[in-house]
């Protein structure tokens, strides 16, 4: 159930490659053109290893397993009620095409808010590269609409 | 993206990052960022979804807005200087609007010895209605 007691529980860890194609795809889907996220040799000669990760490629590809939402349905929380609330991302150092990023996931937080019609769930997600490099903490603040909610009431992110 | 770091002493508060505008939200693209970005939440991509549960029609992902933001920041400064950044989604962004990205320099500030710029940044449709807003902590040197 959503309540406090969630707080301080951890996921498994899980890994993700940084595919060269998928940063391309990503570029194109952001509209992102220069040559350090979509051009292997544009990204060598601007002094990158390989193509470089936008700064929130990271922060998706903690959804890159077979079910991402799993853990909500665990939760007896329902997609349909589930809002983005707020994103925070530390950057530590760069992500690259090539590697191979493992997210830590763990609850930092339940907060009830508007008389418990709405709950906020904050996610907090370690990731580190295949060389043990921690290369982003990130914060993820979803917002959760109670069912027995007004539906009415226009789902405020707040 | 700019390949040198931001000078500290040459950025004052106020200062107005150029602003970046979208073209016009299209289904497509939202399609594109479920794939590339591996969120499928049929919220976005979905009608029929969206519908059933209450919505009038799909929206973007608020992960696409931030990306978007990540834009404006990186074409200010190197990707590398980016320390954090935190986006707060305050209203949902429709097909078909034309979204602009800002950004002003808040704060100027040193942390365990770095020099660092701390810049606001928002999204907002033609009409001024702002739909993302934040702040982002860039590093900066002293010449």
């Amino acid at each position: 159930m959503l309540d406090e007691s969630l707080i301080g529980r951890s996921f498994p860890p899980h890994s993700a490659d940084v595919e060269a194609g998928r940063l391309r795809l990503f570029a194109k889907a952001i509209g992102e053109t220069r040559p350090e996220y979509c051009d292997e040799a544009g990204a060598r000669s601007a002094g990158h290893r390989s193509l470089l990760a936008p700064p929130t490629f990271a922060t998706c590809l903690y959804m890159d397993v077979p079910d991402p939402f799993a853990w909500l349905l665990d939760l007896s929380i329902d997609l349909a009620r589930v809002l983005h609330g707020a994103q925070e991302i530390r950057h530590f150092a760069p992500v690259y095409a090539g590697d191979r990023l493992t997210f830590s996931p763990r609850i930092a937080d339940v907060v009830h808010k508007k008389r418990g019609t709405l709950t906020l769930l904050v996610k907090e997600t370690e990731v580190t590269n295949q060389e043990g490099v921690h290369v982003a903490a990130v914060r993820t603040t979803l917002v959760v609409r109670a069912a027995q909610a007004n539906d009415a009431t226009p789902a405020a992110a707040d | 993206m700019p390949s040198m770091s931001l000078v500290y002493d040459a950025v004052n508060v106020g200062d107005a990052l150029p602003p970046l505008t979208l073209p016009p939200l299209t289904r497509t693209t939202l399609a594109l960022y479920a794939g590339a970005s591996g969120d499928h939440n049929p919220m976005h991509i979905d009608i029929d979804f969206a519908r059933a549960a209450g919505m009038p029609d799909v929206f973007a992902h608020g992960m696409l807005s931030m990306a978007w933001l990540g834009r404006l920041l990186t074409e200010w400064a190197p990707q590398r200087d980016l320390r954090e950044w935190s986006v707060r989604f305050s209203a949902i962004t429709h097909v078909g609007e034309r979204i602009v990205c800002t950004g002003r320099v808040t704060e100027k500030l040193e942390r365990d010895g770095e020099p660092l710029i701390r810049v606001a940044v928002a999204t907002a449709n033609e009409a001024g209605a702002v739909k993302l807003t934040g702040e982002a902590l860039i590093a900066a040197v002293r010449r």
